[in-house]
């Protein structure tokens, strides 16, 4: 308790009276902690449930009870952006300090299946500045599930992959009361963390409450240039049950609750006075169903997402908007298994309706004019019915999976003011529309002693997304340029291949890993010189187009030696390229990236130096507004301890990010905002039982 | 309390429903109502007649007015049929006076409502005013009938009419027709007058009015897939396409040819040129 106070004291929060609820919620936590009867908590080790046939990857995200556990975590209290940062395959677009934007296999937003457990859920900002990676925290997750292309499919129609965030539960285990506490502060914004858990669980009914709150200051780049516009504040609650109607079935239910508030956006000319989501399913789980059939579960959801755009903080701005968009989302899936001898199946059918509704509103310099109004997002109600199914099957000496999606998709513009402004791009367009979308992909692994083999072939191709085929007037500041949706384009379809060779000796591990995407009716935005600008300051006009094809390549090579029991290295260096089929570079194309960890961990004390790097960009395009960015190292280190009383157990973890304090950016980086600069953070993670 | 407000109106609707049945077998003159829905602007009384001058207006406008006129006999209370009627706008300026471009007064399908319209140039202000000047036959008798008239500038003060000089070194009167503007595609048009003298304007046809319609406020954006306006035979009237991609404050540059493609009136929009000097203004 000692522990906590004096951090507290450390931070000011007791001494400021603002912070008074931030204490209540602290008392609460600790009087319910204190209620709590000790007992004796098998840890689960999180088991390596990734089927070897999958190149899939799973980034842990460590939890409160669990931090111990992972208290090899980097910086445990990092935002979740920072935490899929550290993976190996997702790279972040960063417009600022708050709401990353995921990319896999170099492919963003419309490109990729992002959800929560399962759940659908779209952004409500025009502007990509609320993906929904932001709706979420590390306080309610316990991992990410990372599936590269047409592996992802599963989750949804997908090109480039799905990003699967899977809800942390306690899931009956007997694990009765358990609360902790989470406090943590960084230097290089001035942020304050307060987190904290309380749940309670047994072999019948288990309740999870996680809460997280951030608030950070402009951050401060390389070399003490402070960041204008690039504070946020941010909290997060959720709660999730479960209930054991028998052995057999089980009914759960979860609720996130997520709202975002003055979040600043240094690259981009418009901040966010709010983005909030309500987040809340139910579900149903039955270990048998209909004879042979296992782990029956349907999931019933809703969502609903409001954000909205504010320039009121900016000193000087062409004209003053207000951009609000609402993104509602109803879904649902239902999936089984079977398992025969040979054969592991799993059916699926999962279906979802999304409503994105977006406006804008201009407000002239002559106070005499009236505003200026329009539909952004036109009341775009898709509906789209899906059908999934995966056979995993034994070969001699490895496995093949084959799986396959089908789905339709429906447009309906339901705004009549929405479907006249897009009728002027395109006269003969129609209110309604529908897709049929599909997927088929194999994957074969082989395995020679200590040698892996993975190896697939897909197809898959998606819709166009709200934006491309509905957008209306959309700025894009990275390239300066307007864009228009075309509700004509046709489905963006891929080819892929991929494969992995791993290597895996007692001591020592190597992976070489390669995928390319041959892409046709890429969509992407291309220059219109026949139409008008409608931002003041922008260059141009860009309307969504299909190219013939594009096609991308990723390689990557990682390698772990395990020096002592305690001491692991391991390194990784990835090669991307990305070109249309006239040969011009595609842009968010990652230069040559490298990256290097030591780690040390005994059972009470961790540290990490790391190293991240990148080579000097040399396929860029300054038509789609990238620059050549320049090359960069940066180091970070870490320290951490573990501390027990009784059955408490207090963490630690000190360290710095960005050591020397370089000025940087990176190619995901919009616009050249520069990366934060040294950065010391601390966290204190205490876990009652 | 809202479901009481709810209920009232719907008794109300049912009553009113249910007194129309009963009225209508009472003999209630139609003429009574049906320019029950338009304003009057004007009421000459004369030669024992009253006559009304209506419109879906306020006022009487510059540029484009759409006019009714009713005659009633007083000593009859009746209203007239049949009556031939002509009228004549005119402007009593200080040095001169000039009428403007009008239409034939004709009948409507409405009983005794007769219609036309009239472009005023200008607005009268309190040295020059405008006169109406209507010569009517009834039954073979003649009658006039003079009233002065308020013309006013439009309330929102927006341009709907232009009387320019043409390079031709004709004078010319380019007048939009009204419409109620919508972000989509709109249908537009104009009406295009030569000023032959004082007295005459007649109405010019197969010349070529280009658009360009722009934002001011927003940068001078401007919109996609316009048509320009061309000649309509059958109504006499230029008509064209006018995209508007946002609500606000539109200004319509205009550029007028005549059938040779000579540039009459008005410039393209360039980055140094930001408006024509022939235009429209719209705002909604």
């Amino acid at each position: 308790m000692k522990t906590i106070c004096a951090v507290q004291r450390s931070f000011g929060w007791l001494s400021n009276p603002k912070t008074i609820p931030l204490q209540l919620g602290l008392v609460y936590y600790l009087f319910f902690s204190t209620m709590s009867q000790a007992q004796e908590t098998e840890l689960h080790l999180v088991q390596d449930s990734i089927i070897p046939i999958d190149l899939k990857e799973v980034v842990v995200i460590s939890s409160y009870k669990a931090a111990l556990e992972h208290r090899l975590q980097h910086k445990p209290l990092a935002t979740l952006d920072a935490y899929l940062e550290s993976s190996k395959k997702v790279t972040m677009i960063k417009r600022g300090a708050y709401a990353w934007e995921p990319m896999l296999n170099d492919m963003s937003s419309e490109r990729l299946s992002v959800t929560i457990d399962g759940m659908r859920i779209f952004g409500a900002c025009t502007d990509k500045m609320d993906p929904i990676t932001s709706y979420v925290d590390v306080s309610n997750l316990s991992e990410a599930h990372i599936s590269s292309g047409q592996q992802g499919s599963e989750q949804g129609a997908t090109i480039g992959g799905a990003l699967d965030l899977r809800l942390e539960k306690s899931n009956f285990k007997t694990t009765d009361w358990v609360g902790s506490l989470e406090m943590g502060g960084e230097s290089g914004n001035n942020a304050q963390i307060i987190g904290g858990e309380l749940n309670y669980s047994d072999e019948h009914f288990y309740i999870d409450t996680d809460v997280i709150y951030r608030k950070a200051e402009n951050y401060v780049a390389g070399g003490g240039t402070e960041i204008a516009f690039s504070q946020f504040e941010k909290y997060n609650i959720s709660t999730n049950a479960g209930f054991k109607i028998n052995d057999d079935q089980k009914l759960s239910a979860t609720f996130i609750f997520d709202e975002a508030r003055d979040v600043g956006y240094p690259a981009l000319p418009m901040d966010v006075s709010l983005a909030q989501a309500f987040i809340g399913s139910v579900s149903w789980h039955q270990d048998t169903f209909l004879g042979d059939f296992t782990d029956w579960e349907t999931k019933l959801y809703a969502n609903k997402v409001t954000h909205i755009m504010d320039d009121s903080q900016r000193p000087e701005v062409p004209i003053r908007m207000d951009m609000p968009g609402w993104s509602d989302t109803y879904g649902l899936f239902s999936q089984m298994r079977l398992k025969t001898k040979k054969h592991r199946f799993l059916i699926k059918i999962d279906g979802f309706y999304n409503r994105s509704l977006a406006e804008m509103t201009m407000y002239p310099n002559n106070p005499n004019e009236r505003e200026m109004f329009m539909l952004t997002w036109p009341d775009v109600r898709t509906l789209n019915s899906g059908f999934y199914a995966e056979d995993v099957f034994d070969l001699e000496e490895g496995s093949l999976k084959l799986s396959t999606r089908l789905a339709v998709q429906n447009f309906n513009v339901a705004d009549d003011f929405g479907l006249n402004s897009l009728r002027i791009f395109y006269p003969e367009m129609t209110r309604r529309q529908t897709r049929f979308l599909k997927s088929i992909a194999a994957q074969y692994h082989r395995s020679f002693k200590s040698i892996h083999f993975n190896g697939g072939l897909s197809y898959g191709d998606r819709a166009p997304s709200v934006s491309e085929g509905f957008g209306f007037y959309l700025f894009n500041s990275f390239d300066n340029h307007d864009y228009i949706g075309d509700p004509d384009l046709k489905n963006e379809k891929a080819m892929e291949a991929n494969a992995k060779l791993s290597l895996k000796e007692k001591r020592f591990k190597l992976e070489l890993e390669g995928n390319y995407f041959h892409i046709t009716d890429f969509i992407i935005g291309e220059i219109d010189s026949g139409l008008s600008v409608m931002t003041i300051g922008a260059e141009g006009v860009k309307t969504y187009q299909n190219l013939d094809s594009a096609d991308l390549y990723n390689i990557s090579l990682e390698t772990t030696y395990n020096i002592l029991p305690e001491l692991q290295w391991s390194g990784v260096v990835s090669y991307h390229r990305g070109t249309d089929n006239t040969g011009r570079n595609l842009p968010f194309i990652s230069p040559v990236a490298y990256g290097s960890n030591l780690q040390y961990s005994n059972k009470t004390i961790t540290g990490s130096l790391a190293m991240q790097g990148a080579g000097k960009q040399v396929n860029f395009n300054p038509v789609f507004g990238e620059d050549q960015t320049d090359a960069y190292t940066v180091f970070s280190l870490t320290v951490g301890k573990q501390f027990s009383f009784n059955q408490d157990k207090l963490y630690l973890k000190f360290g710095v990010e960005n050591l020397f304090d370089e000025f940087y950016s990176t190619y995901t980086d919009w616009r050249n905002i520069p990366r934060i600069g040294r950065n010391f953070f601390a966290t204190v993670s205490y876990a009652i039982n | 309390m809202k479901t009481s407000k709810h209920i009232i109106a719907v008794l109300l609707l049912i009553s009113a429903f249910s007194s129309c049945n009963d009225d209508s077998d009472d003999p209630i003159l139609p003429e009574e109502d049906v320019l029950e829905t338009f304003n009057i602007l004007a009421t000459i009384d004369a030669n024992g007649h009253e006559i009304g001058i209506y419109s879906e207006q306020q006022q009487f406008t510059i540029g484009y007015n759409e006019l009714f006129i009713r005659i009633k006999e007083v000593a009859s209370d009746t209203y007239v049929a049949d009556a031939d009627i002509s009228w004549t706008p005119m402007m009593h300026m200080t040095e001169m006076m000039h009428s403007c471009p009008k239409s034939a007064v004709s009948k409507t399908d409405l009983n005794a409502v007769y219609k036309g319209f009239t472009i005023f140039q200008m607005p009268g202000n309190a040295e020059e005013y405008w006169e109406l000047s209507l010569d009517y036959t009834i039954a073979g008798q003649s009658y006039n009938a003079t009233e002065r008239i308020e013309v006013k500038l439009p309330t929102d003060g927006k341009q709907r009419v232009s009387t320019f000089m043409g390079s031709d070194d004709s004078r010319y009167i380019l007048a939009m027709m009204p419409m109620q503007p919508e972000v989509k595609v709109n249908d537009f048009s104009a009406m295009l007058f030569k000023m032959e003298n004082m007295m005459t304007f007649p109405s010019v046809a197969d010349y070529m009015i280009s658009l360009d319609p722009r934002m001011p406020g927003m940068g001078n954006h401007s919109s996609p897939n316009n048509e320009d306006l061309s000649y309509d035979s059958s109504s006499g009237m230029y008509k064209g396409k006018l995209s508007l991609t946002m609500t606000g404050y539109w200004k319509i540059n205009l550029k007028l040819m005549n059938d040779s493609g000579v540039v009459l009136k008005g410039e393209d929009i360039t980055e140094e040129n930001e408006s024509s000097s022939l235009f429209f203004e719209i705002e909604f």
